[in-house]
């Protein structure tokens, strides 16, 4: 099946198998263009795993990816792609500046290039003031940076970062967000991988839940607080009748004492359901419609125990 | 600068910021210092009694091959001991995912990084093989036949066990790779003696023996054969020691091995290339 132009990723039925293991059991999955796409999942869903099966690290049993129209593993596309691994590590006899200028050299990149490039990155990652230092010494949040430098370093147009932020402070958190921000308008698609729910929630523009190796859904953060709302009404007097005919606009009905939690598609509904109780006896006192978090959704397609 | 070039670069800069290349270094500058204080004991020692030059340059030429057995002994096991982890712990730990992601084959990469060990290997070598006979010629002013052929032969055993440590580190992890390929060097070690003991018992079996163990592993004939090239003629027919020969490896025994490091080469390329990483 050949790769759509849209796509920055295409995956058809991806599947991989250790020994009796089933890590990615079926992913499909298409990453438009130009987005920071999140990707999202319990420990052991195989997240990594399909990480680097796009990035032809890992061979994959069945299926098929396409990164940047090109199938994964190809070489030369590699030019075009940015890598963070988690817990990034490398060569620690080598200064940040060398680190940087060899995976730069690596990619491509002319003397020339390099001169202005490598110092601009370091410093967009703010560790220009341990440039000439060796990495030896280094802290993990320091290794991310520079980690994240060299994934940089040649302008990619896809970025695959693995955990980018675990081993950074609130400041270093802010500072990823902002140059992932950057590289959006630069053009570049990103594809982010992370535990740090509330971080995908305010950096990505899309986001996929991978269960048990299997994407379970795909939604669109710009429209997911109108897309679903979640709503609670004070209110008395409200009766069986009154909870059973909700279910034509709500879902999760739930009454306790004189609480009323519902969730709806859209807040457009709210009148006709208030008109609705209103009209079947209810005493209304106050609605509150509550933006639902990632993280709801997330506890929710994942269920309670997703410590795996 | 090619892609295997900046990996081959990158290698012998991280191989001789290994410890165990300069403990190896020390440790040939003080077998160095011990082998110059013998020879000259012993320069001594000839010079107090009545002795034919002949005889005496067989006995100092012998002593040449000890230091230069010591020599092979030394950079085998640095060849060994240095380059067991560059696959096994760089995959290991993870370090070897933002390499093979950029734009360079697997293929290309694991030959950047082997061009960069036999680089040092042949820098170690040539130091220490080099120093030897500098030493000996010093003390003594003998000098082995055929020196190149035996640094040759010496880079190439040390470029076997080399390409051992590459292959069974895309399988195994550092430490079972040390274990695996040092056993193997100890098998041709044992494979040696029994071709050399052969020699005299003409036993079948012995010589079966010690030539399966020379095709297992055939890192040790090619030192017999750097022996056999460097020592006087004499001195061959004289002794019977790992530094000179009463069974001499054939020209086939060295065809044998280049085949068989093409091979393991081979097969850690494909492997590598396999392998998830």
């Amino acid at each position: 099946m050949s790769p759509s132009a849209d796509n920055a990723i295409e995956t058809h039925s991806l599947r991989k198998v250790f020994g009796s293991h089933v890590a990615v059991r079926n992913l499909s999955l298409s990453v438009p263009r130009g987005e920071i796409f999140g990707f999202l999942g319990p420990n052991g869903a195989g997240k990594s795993t399909s990480i680097k099966m796009l990035l032809g690290l890992v061979h994959p049993t069945s299926g098929e990816s396409f990164v940047l129209g090109a199938a994964s593993g190809d070489v030369d596309i590699r030019r075009r792609i940015g890598f963070l691994p988690e817990d990034f590590r490398f060569y620690d006899w080598l200064t940040a500046t060398e680190l940087v200028q060899l995976h730069g050299r690596l990619c491509g990149m002319t003397k020339e290039k390099l001169r202005r490039r490598v110092p601009e990155v370091i410093d967009l990652v703010g560790l220009t003031q341990h440039q000439d230092r060796r990495v030896k010494g280094f802290s993990k949040g320091m290794l991310q940076r520079i980690g994240l430098a060299q994934a940089l370093v040649h302008e990619p147009d896809i970025i695959f970062l693995d955990e980018p932020t675990s081993g950074l402070d609130p400041m270093g958190r802010l500072m990823v967000r902002d140059i992932l921000r950057a590289e959006r308008e630069r053009g570049a698609t990103v594809f982010l991988n992370s535990h740090l729910l509330s971080e995908i929630e305010v950096t990505c523009d899309r986001v996929a839940f991978i269960k048990n190796g299997e994407v379970v859904m795909t939604r669109d953060l710009h429209d997911m607080p109108m897309e679903e709302v979640g709503v609670v009404v004070d209110a008395r007097n409200v009766s069986q009748q009154a909870i059973a005919g909700l279910t034509q606009w709500a879902e999760a009905i739930d009454l306790e004492q004189e609480k009323l939690r519902f969730r709806v598609r859209s807040t457009d509904v709210l009148p006709d359901i208030m008109r609705f109780l209103v009209a079947s006896g209810a005493d209304i006192f106050e609605v509150t419609p509550e933006h639902i978090s990632l993280e709801q959704i997330f506890v929710t397609i994942m269920g309670e125990d997703t410590s795996l | 600068m090619s892609n295997i070039a900046i990996i081959a670069a990158v290698t012998l800069r991280e191989a001789a910021r290994r410890k165990i290349l300069w403990t190896a270094l020390i440790a040939g500058a003080l077998l160095l210092a011990v082998f110059a204080i013998a020879l000259r004991l012993q320069v001594v020692e000839f010079q107090s009694r009545p002795m034919s030059p002949f005889v005496r340059y067989q006995v100092e030429s012998g002593m040449l091959m000890i230091g230069l057995y010591t020599c092979d002994l030394l950079a085998v096991v640095l060849a060994i001991l240095t380059s067991i982890d560059t696959l096994a712990g760089e995959i290991s730990s993870g370090t070897i995912q933002a390499i093979a992601t950029k734009p360079i084959s697997r293929s290309q990469l694991l030959i950047g990084k082997y061009i960069g060990f036999v680089g040092m290997i042949i820098i170690y070598v040539a130091v220490t093989f080099s120093a030897t006979i500098a030493v000996a010629y010093s003390v003594t002013g003998v000098l082995p036949e055929n020196p190149l052929h035996g640094l040759f032969l010496i880079i190439f055993e040390c470029v076997v066990a080399l390409s051992l440590t590459f292959m069974f580190g895309t399988w195994f992890s550092t430490l079972t790779n040390g274990v695996v390929v040092l056993g193997l060097q100890a098998v041709a070690f044992m494979g040696g003696w029994l071709e050399q003991v052969s020699g005299f018992s003409q036993s079948g079996h012995i010589v079966t023996l010690g030539i399966a163990s020379s095709l297992i592993m055939p890192g040790e004939s090619l030192w017999r054969r750097a022996a056999y090239e460097m020592q006087t003629p004499l001195a061959g027919s004289l002794s019977f020691s790992p530094f000179a020969n009463v069974s001499i490896p054939s020209s086939t025994a060295i065809v044998y091995a280049a085949a068989y490091l093409c091979i393991v080469l081979g097969v850690a390329i494909w492997h590598f290339n396999e392998r998830d990483l």
